[in-house]
């Protein structure tokens, strides 16, 4: 019986190869991020090239990519990954280098390299979304309400745990600002040994309060079960959670830190032209700004702008939850991807061994 | 453990509270197995008892995270129920995906590990294997090793020599599963030959019967017990491995452990809770399996259970 | 008759044989050509090219300055000189990162030193001392040129001093690392101390249950012994998510004492994400490992020297503890064992449980496999891990001896 069952699934999955003739694998970071991205890229390339794309999700693709890549067994075709770890993949010859010219111009026929945002296109990376981490609280379980970075770090005003990334990327940025630190010093401060002592040492007035969280899906879950009162988060996660789950969760855009996420593909990918194709489709202009229809991270094209609009469920306006809307830039942070760059290692060294302790 | 007529009062006492300690630790042991079970068909994405669940009242329980794993990854999952749908479930659908790549994996590295690990304990049981006790020491190190050791081992070994690009699915978790499975094919299956009386064989052999008859008709029934209760371990183990699968495993060879892995740390939905129902079912059912299987061992072998 | 056994030695043998070979290319050569890395990194002397699988050797002009002057030689003019010749090459491999990481990997705060100096590499003319002083003047600092002589050969044991918390000074001496660096040793304390923890709590909650089920009527006991034997036939997975749903804070435990009137709402015990978490989880999935080895050695205890015992006048507690006790000591060694073995090792339910404070050594050596990509770290730490079970495996075999392992 047990045979049986066993050599007919063989054969069906036999079948399944033999029917998709091409197929290509995708690495983003899971939840509704990922379901974005399967519904504005992902069904459109395949009804549009018959390529079928397999959708993988990792807690940050670059790590996953980074092993394969230097255990010489890549399996992965494109990859969704932070701004900084783009740019640091590609000087270490993990990637491929990527064609600008090959990305469509714009629908009024500016071209791709000047339709982009600044910093968008890299050597070996194109950007397809504007997103930030913000921290987030559940309107339920928190009394009053917390606007500035320094609440998140002030458990006696709102009692409760707090999530936080298991990383040391944005988790420093946050403890300066909370710290007092402006924006525009953030980075200077953290170049130095005192200023990282510094975040540390306001990291360490919450630390017997904070459930670490690795993949993106756990923020909304977390708070949504009350695990946590407040946590950091994706702010997509967050909206998805709080629009189509209607969970009682608020943004706090006080602290936010941009960031890009961009499409790399590894060195050695086994379907290295579809991945291209792949690329060069999901981040035209109309794809862009679909990709924003289904969560609200902001399009990486000047000319996609114009076309975001509502949220897939017909009434909500995406504007006014983007990163980028005016209202809440008030006190934001864009990512130093040179400074984490070269940071990176060192500091989530130091990052890993204050959590063991 | 009856308690004799003359015991003290204080004897007494100290029986009962003893009783009542046992009783606990097994409530310990038996309670978060079966808890997940009536939560399994809360009708709440909690994962705790309501209200409604608590007063038994029928429309606090439901059937939805069952079904949730029959339409998770479906195409079109709100389609007609009709043989179509059930195609694209059967086709499509995450965690029976899981479920097929699970039973494949489990069934070949399953029988690797019975046949080479019976294969073995034949010789390992008999009185002249030369470095018996060394060479039982390395088969039985998969089970003591720690798994995270043998995964990281793997993920290198099986990147030097490409083993992906041999083109047979599922080959490295097979190979993998299968070694690990093989000490408790060899403990099974040795087990059931102590005492065995070698001169057996050599009187079955002095009787013109050759080395396969021999085997056949009087080792083969003595140890049969135990190769199927080393095989249903070596399934269990294999079907229930997710560090290996997550270092080693091809990004489509999805298990069950592996999809439960992702979901628990993701969210866990209640339908993490359906699956793990629907585990519990199927170990008690290798449990009464095993137990069934074990006993018979022990009457062949003259050992009474009393 | 001599060449009779001989013969028949040699069919046992054969019989072991594939089993052996095939344990032996799927087990034990992986294993060992993953310690191979614990001691062999070639991070600052090769690099491969992705694509094309090309060798070539990095830093050459370095390693030639470093063979011809002695260790604790100040660095010259010349040395700096082979430095930026090394940077260009360095630059044109796209190689900067891969060895800057491996020096990062023991001195923190080198790799992005690398990486600027790769990328003026063109630009740096003579003398070559001042243009990387002027980049860094942490160029100079000789810890950084000890490290980097170390690394000039691709075999070292300085991973093992890492995964122990040590550093060589810049003298060569051994010293510990920086306080705010310190993990490890930290770590494998506290993987120990859980796992004695772990293995003393199931020797208190198997040895009453085991002492039961071997003293019942066998029609009971064996009613009984399901209760042990079905948690250890189901998926280890199960049990950790049984766990989480009955310790989160808002979990049915939690619930339970909140709706009891025991906790107030807003005091919810913190039961996981945490070692408390660990330590319960751990408990009841290792308990079985306990309670097996203790039954089979209680089971055939006959029960009449205790009641020899009691007839000669010893109360119950001195007849257990002079009579029944030690005749189990040897149950009591075997599943201790398991326990504290297998526990050590323990990789997931840490990982799902644990949080921060709750991770054992394997989560650390899953986190340099997977995020940090500190491979050779990784083998180090496994090594270290493998040798103090392997020691106590052998115990094991001393002891108690393998053929007596039992399930169920």
């Amino acid at each position: 019986m047990k045979l049986k069952t066993a050599l007919m699934a063989t054969a069906l999955t036999g079948v399944a190869f033999a029917a998709q003739a091409q197929e290509i694998t995708v690495m983003s970071w899971g939840g509704a991020y990922t379901k974005s991205q399967v519904e504005a890229y992902h069904k459109p390339f395949t009804a549009t090239t018959n390529i079928k794309v397999n959708s993988v999700d990792a807690d940050n693709p670059a790590t996953p990519i980074k092993a394969q890549v230097e255990a010489g067994n890549v399996s992965i075709d494109v990859a969704d990954v932070e701004f900084s770890d783009a740019v640091r993949l590609c000087d270490e010859g993990l990637l491929e280098p990527i064609d600008h010219a090959m990305l469509p111009a714009a629908p009024d026929g500016t071209p791709a390299t000047e339709d982009f945002i600044e910093g968008a296109l890299q050597d070996c990376a194109v950007a397809n979304i504007v997103w930030s981490t913000v921290y987030a609280y559940n309107s339920q379980n928190v009394s009053g309400t917390p606007t500035t970075i320094a609440d998140f770090f002030d458990t006696a005003k709102f009692p409760g745990k707090r999530g936080l990334r298991k990383s040391a990327k944005a988790t420093l940025e946050m403890a300066l600002m909370a710290d007092g630190v402006p924006a525009g010093e953030v980075y200077d401060v953290l170049d130095t040994d005192e200023g990282v002592d510094r975040a540390f040492a306001k990291l360490d007035t919450i630390k017997s309060d904070i459930v670490w969280w690795e993949a993106g899906a756990q923020p909304p879950q977390l708070l949504a079960d009350g695990e946590v009162v407040m946590s950091t988060a994706y702010n997509g996660r967050i909206f998805n959670a709080a629009v189509a789950e209607n969970q009682p969760l608020e943004v706090v855009w006080d602290g936010q830190i941009l960031d890009f996420d961009l499409f790399v593909v590894p060195k050695g990918a086994p379907n290295k032209d579809a991945a291209m194709q792949f690329i060069a489709f999901s981040t035209d202009t109309q794809r862009l700004a679909d990709q924003a229809s289904w969560i609200s991270y902001g399009p990486a094209r000047k000319s996609s702008g114009a076309l975001v609009g509502k949220y897939s469920d017909g009434k909500t306006e995406m504007a006014p939850h983007m990163p980028t809307a005016a209202a809440n830039l008030t006190n934001a942070l864009v990512n130093n991807f040179e400074f984490w760059v070269d940071k990176d290692a060192e500091l989530n060294e130091r990052f890993n061994a204050w959590l063991a302790q | 453990m009856a308690l004799p007529n003359h015991a003290s009062t204080l004897e007494r006492v100290w029986h009962y509270t003893y009783l009542v300690i046992c009783a606990l630790i097994f409530l310990f042991l038996i309670a978060p197995i079966l808890v997940v079970i009536p939560l399994s068909f809360n009708i709440e994405p909690y994962f705790t008892f309501t209200e409604k669940m608590l007063k038994l009242d029928p429309t606090g329980y439901s059937m939805r995270w069952y079904d949730l794993l029959l339409t998770f990854g479906m195409t079109d999952p709100d389609a007609a129920r009709d043989s179509s749908w059930w195609a694209d479930a059967w086709a499509n659908a995450n965690w029976i995906n899981a479920a097929k790549n699970s039973v494949i994996i489990g069934f070949f590295s399953t029988v690797i590990a019975t046949f080479l690990g019976t294969v073995a304990a034949l010789g390992l049981s008999r009185p002249e294997m030369p470095y018996r006790r060394a060479i039982m020491a390395i088969l039985i190190s998969p089970m003591i090793v720690p798994i995270i050791i043998v995964a990281t081992g793997l993920f290198f070994f099986y990147s030097s020599i490409n083993i992906q690009d041999w083109g047979i699915p599922y080959l490295g978790v097979v190979l993998a599963h299968a070694t690990l499975g093989i000490p408790f094919v060899i403990i099974t299956v040795t087990a059931t030959l102590v005492g065995f009386d070698h001169s057996l064989t050599r009187a079955a052999a002095n009787l013109g019967a050759d080395p396969v008859t021999t085997f056949r008709r009087v080792q083969m029934p003595l140890i049969l017990p135990g190769v199927i209760s080393g095989a249903l371990f070596a399934f269990v183990t294999s079907f229930d491995e997710v560090v290996v699968v997550l270092f080693v495993g091809g990004l489509d060879e999805q298990t069950i452990p592996r999809q439960m892995w992702n979901g628990i740390r993701e969210q866990i939905s209640p339908a993490i809770l359906s699956v793990a129902t629907i585990l519990v079912i199927i170990s008690i059912a290798l449990l009464t399996t095993v137990e069934l299987l074990r006993r018979r061992s022990e009457r062949l072998r003259g050992i009474s259970p009393s | 008759m001599a060449s009779a056994q001989s013969h028949a030695r040699r069919r046992a043998f054969f019989l072991v044989l594939p089993l052996l070979a095939f344990i032996l290319i799927t087990f034990v050569a992986p294993i060992g050509q993953m310690l191979h890395r614990s001691f062999h990194n070639d991070g600052f002397t090769m690099h491969e090219d992705i694509g094309t699988g090309v060798r070539t050797p990095i830093m050459t002009n370095l390693k030639a300055w470093f063979d011809a002057n002695p260790a604790g030689t100040e660095p010259t003019e010349e040395a700096f000189a082979a430095l930026a010749a090394d940077m260009v090459v360095l630059r044109e491999l796209k190689a900067p990162g891969q060895a800057g990481t491996r020096i990062n990997y023991e001195l923190s705060g080198t790799r992005s030193m690398f990486t600027k100096a790769a990328r003026q590499a063109k630009k740096l003319e003579a003398p070559y001392k001042d243009a990387f002083l002027d980049l860094d003047k942490d160029w100079l600092n000789p810890d950084l040129w000890r490290v980097m002589r170390d690394a000039s050969s691709a075999y070292t044991f300085n991973f093992y001093l890492a995964a122990l918390d040590l550093t060589r000074s810049s003298d060569g001496s051994i010293e510990k690392v920086n306080e705010n660096r310190q993990v490890y040793v930290t770590l494998f304390t506290r993987t120990l101390f859980l796992s004695v923890l772990i293995t003393f709590l199931t020797f208190v909650l198997g040895y009453p249950i085991a002492h039961l089920l071997a003293t019942l009527p066998l029609r009971y006991s064996n009613l009984l012994m399901i209760l042990v034997l079905l948690p250890f036939w189901t998926s280890l997975l199960v049990r950790t998510t049984s766990w989480m749903v009955l310790l989160q804070s808002q979990g049915v435990v939690n619930d339970s004492l909140v709706g009891l009137g025991l906790l107030g709402d807003e005091n919810r015990l913190q039961m996981m994400y945490n070692q408390m978490g660990t330590v319960i989880a751990m408990t009841h999935i290792l308990l079985p490992f306990m309670v097996l080895p203790l039954y089979s050695v209680m089971r055939p205890i006959n029960p009449s020297y205790v009641r020899a015992a009691r007839s000669l006048g010893a109360t119950s507690w001195t007849a257990f503890r002079r009579i029944y006790f030690p005749q189990t000591i040897p149950g009591i060694g075997a599943g201790a064992l398991l326990v504290f073995i297998l526990a050590v090792g323990y990789y997931i339910t840490p990982a799902l449980v644990g949080g921060a404070d709750g991770q054992l050594i394997s989560n650390l050596i899953a986190f340099h496999m997977q995020k940090s990509l500190n491979w050779s770290l990784a083998a180090a730490l496994a090594a270290l891990l493998l040798g103090g079970i392997l020691i106590l495996y052998w115990l094991y075999d001393r002891l108690i001896g393998i053929d007596n392992l039992k399930l169920g």
